[in-house]
């Protein structure tokens, strides 16, 4: 009886530690002493690319080079062209085990991986590590120092007090206007956009003649004012308006007066014609480029697809329309203050069983920052290097010199909207980082989105429909369980044990009391003989 | 007697059989629409961003995703392009080749391509799977968007350039045909046709110069951009 007790514990014992070990995840990640350069480490990099095969060729052309410095490390790339599939297959992965070693992120998306326990690895101690750190003795390349990345855009990657990625190219949005229809309609570009003169002058491009042309440009098609990125609308014009978005610990509080009043100016430009998005219409570039746009508000990193002389189009070349192009930053509330969001892709380490394999990951993920694939990488697109080492070579002071040189390197609606960064660096924000924070973006864009959908379908949009629509977004989005208490990232309160753990948890402490019971009564037995 | 009664149920399944093949829209009757169902004719005067109710049949799905599908459908007279259509996985599974479904959604245009958004859809009963049309010669016309959506064929068509998105297999492969010294962007879309298809296969074979008949649904992106189901060396 008394083995077999013992027997039914022992297993009770052991299936309860096998229960731990499988909610406990991986170890966290400990700098090895030294890189172990006998080995062979295999290591995948999901990356994405702009639909822009120059990008896809500099990240072959970067693994090539690392490979020749690290014979020992293959590097896999895996590419994408949108971040919401990256983010949803590394969801996936994270459950298996099976992310990827280095992953082109968005802060917003970290903050989710990190409800795993130790799955992104904290970059606090490779930062400064004097060995294998940012520019470290044991490098084997040219690598910028911690100091070198520029200060704003590294702090973008703090989660919760800790750096979980480093920047990999920085953009912001930018209002790309037709300059020649803005003069045709009467009006003269001002030195900082505004809100009201946008809206102003898209109201007067809705004039028709008796055909039902437009009278700006003769076409029976005119959207004279185009969003690409509606969530990237609405927080601006909140944080423009310094109404209510987020808290930093996670407190939603997009949905507010300020917000509703912005979405009440967006259903009245709508229903005149003036006003529409991306997801509602199309690519703002191609109407921009066939005459049928004045202001196309899209990333600096789009800017090889605006203008006249674009070298990447989508529409057939007899449907272009020489026009002037002027780049501006996007419209502001406060010309006094103006602001503008602060984006592009970060890299982001992925934590293994194997530190030597995780080391290989961040050598690699600290080879993108080298001079060379900075400035490459930059060079495709509207981007700016994220470093001063990169963005003060003369490389690259070269390359902002020789703007407009000819229509594809030098283009100068390119090279202007990098320009646009650099020029407001300091004017850029970000929003708060939390678990549930990817979600409140979508939100903020969905609301300009059903909005406009609503009013292209004769839907009343007044008080009521607000309310409805508020309810239903904080309902799509989860945003009634996304609160202070998950901006502590994996430290939420849940609640109350299940009756299954605590009926688990008490047969446990009984059966270790018994055990303790069994060996006493043993002792005291074994001393009496 | 059990032999009789056995002989009638036996009649009874063949002739419902009958009765059931009869209901399918594989034949020259006309395509009748339930009440307050709009005719293809109806759908296409609809005006833009008005709420359309249509009856079609699936003929092709992309990818399932987040409770989402996007389905090539059509009828005897047009074809419905539903873009994003609510749908759960289970669901998704039931969109086999030919089934009629009813859909509520929104008649939309993005980027020249006219399709139903915002939609929900219902499994009715029916059957119909669309032939191709051999559009060839209304390349380059006005009338070749009659036929958007539709399942399509091009004969004869000259291979200029095949490129992959990303730059190499595995996301959609962008195809430039030529006819008659005019050339047209045509595409394998990889949510439509993955990278084990047969067509994404022999699409990788093909090199510039290759003459070869193509089979796809005309789908629409700032003008003609047929997704490539098929591709044959010309006959």
């Amino acid at each position: 009886m008394k083995k077999l007790l013992c027997i039914l514990l022992a297993c009770i014992c052991l299936l309860s530690l096998g229960g731990c070990h499988g909610s406990k995840g991986l170890q966290a990640f400990a700098l090895p002493e030294v890189f172990d350069e006998s080995k062979t480490y295999t290591i995948s990099f999901w990356a994405k690319n702009d639909t822009n095969l120059t990008q896809v060729a500099i990240y072959e052309q970067t693994i090539e080079e690392f490979e020749k410095i690290y014979p020992n490390i293959r590097v896999n790339l895996r590419l994408y062209t949108d971040y919401g599939r990256i983010y949803n297959d590394v969801i996936t992965n994270i459950s298996t085990n099976t992310t990827p070693n280095v992953c082109i992120t968005y802060p917003d998306h970290i903050a989710t991986y990190l409800t795993g326990t130790n799955t992104v690895v904290p970059l606090d101690e490779l930062l400064t590590d004097g060995r294998y750190g940012l520019g470290g003795s044991e490098v084997r390349f040219d690598a910028p120092t911690a100091e070198e990345i520029v200060p704003q855009f590294l702090s973008e990657c703090y989660v919760n007090g800790s750096c979980y990625a480093l920047p990999f190219m920085r953009s912001t949005e930018a209002c790309y206007v037709n300059k020649t229809y803005v003069e045709k309609l009467g009006y003269t570009l001002p030195e900082v956009l505004t809100w009201d003169f946008v809206w102003e002058v898209s109201e007067a491009a809705t004039a028709k003649d008796a055909d039902g042309n437009y009278l700006v440009n003769g076409k029976k098609v005119m959207i004279p004012f185009i969003y690409k990125s509606t969530d990237n609308m609405m927080i601006s014009m909140l944080r423009q308006k310094d109404a209510g978005y987020s808290t930093d610990d996670g407190e939603i509080q997009l949905f507010n007066d300020t917000t509703e009043v912005l979405l009440h100016t967006v259903a009245a430009h709508t229903g005149n014609g003036a006003f529409s998005t991306f997801k509602i219409s199309g690519y703002p570039a191609n109407f921009l480029n066939a005459g049928q746009c004045i202001f196309a508000i899209d990333s600096t990193a789009g800017a090889t697809w605006m203008g006249s002389d674009a070298p990447l189009v989508d529409i057939s070349e007899d449907a272009l329309v020489d026009f002037e192009t002027v780049v501006m930053p996007i419209p502001q509330f406060d010309t006094e203050n103006p602001q503008m969001i602060s984006q592009g892709p970060s890299v982001c380490v992925f934590n293994k069983s194997d530190a030597g394999e995780v080391l290989a990951s961040w050598l690699f993920t600290q080879y993108l920052l080298t001079n060379s694939v900075q400035i490459a990488y930059s060079q495709t697109e509207g981007y700016v290097p994220v470093t001063l080492k990169a963005q003060n070579s003369a490389e690259y002071q070269d390359y902002l010199a020789r703007e407009g040189e000819d229509n594809e390197l030098y283009y100068e609606i390119k090279l202007q909207a990098a320009k646009l960064l650099l020029r407001n660096t300091e004017n850029t924000f970000v929003t708060p980082v939390f678990n549930g924070s990817a979600s409140l973006r979508d939100a903020a864009g969905q609301l300009v989105e059903n909005v406009t959908k609503s009013v292209r379908r004769k839907e009343t949009v007044d008080e009521t429909y607000m309310e409805k629509l508020f309810g239903d977004i904080t309902s799509l989005y989860r945003l009634d369980q996304v609160g202070s208490a998950s901006a502590s990232v994996g430290k939420a309160d849940l609640g109350s044990l299940p009756t299954a753990s605590v009926v688990l948890l008490v047969t446990l402490a009984a059966a270790w009391l018994l055990l303790g019971l069994s060996a006493v009564v043993g002792k005291i037995k074994k001393r009496r003989k | 007697m059990k032999k009789v009664l056995s002989f009638v149920l036996v009649l009874v399944m063949a002739m419902s059989f009958v009765a059931c093949n009869k209901t399918d829209a594989n034949n020259d009757t006309p395509d009748v629409k339930s009440e307050g169902v709009m005719t293809y004719a109806e759908y296409m005067a609809a005006e833009m961003d008005s709420q359309v109710v249509i009856e079609t049949y699936v003929q092709a799905t992309q990818s399932w995703w987040d409770n989402k599908i996007t389905v090539y459908t059509q009828d005897k007279d047009g074809a419905y392009f539903l873009y994003n259509m609510t749908c759960s996985e289970e669901d998704a599974a039931k969109l086999t080749l030919g089934t009629k479904i009813k859909v509520t959604g929104y008649k939309s245009e993005w980027a020249g391509e006219i399709e139903v958004t915002d939609a929900t859809f219902e499994i009715v009963e029916g059957n119909y799977v669309a032939e191709p049309v051999d559009v060839t010669a209304l390349l380059g016309t006005d009338a070749l968007i009659d036929h958007q959506n539709q399942l399509v064929s091009f004969k004869g068509m000259t291979i200029e350039a095949i490129e992959y998105k990303n730059g190499e297999p595995g996301d959609d492969i962008y195809v430039t045909v030529s006819k008659d010294g005019n050339k047209y962007d045509f595409c394998v879309e990889v949510y439509l046709t993955g990278t084990d298809t047969d067509v994404y296969k022999a699409v990788q074979t093909l090199a510039a110069g290759d003459v070869v008949d193509i089979e796809g649904f005309l789908y629409w992106y700032e003008g003609v951009n047929t997704h490539i189901t098929a591709v044959d060396a010309a006959e």
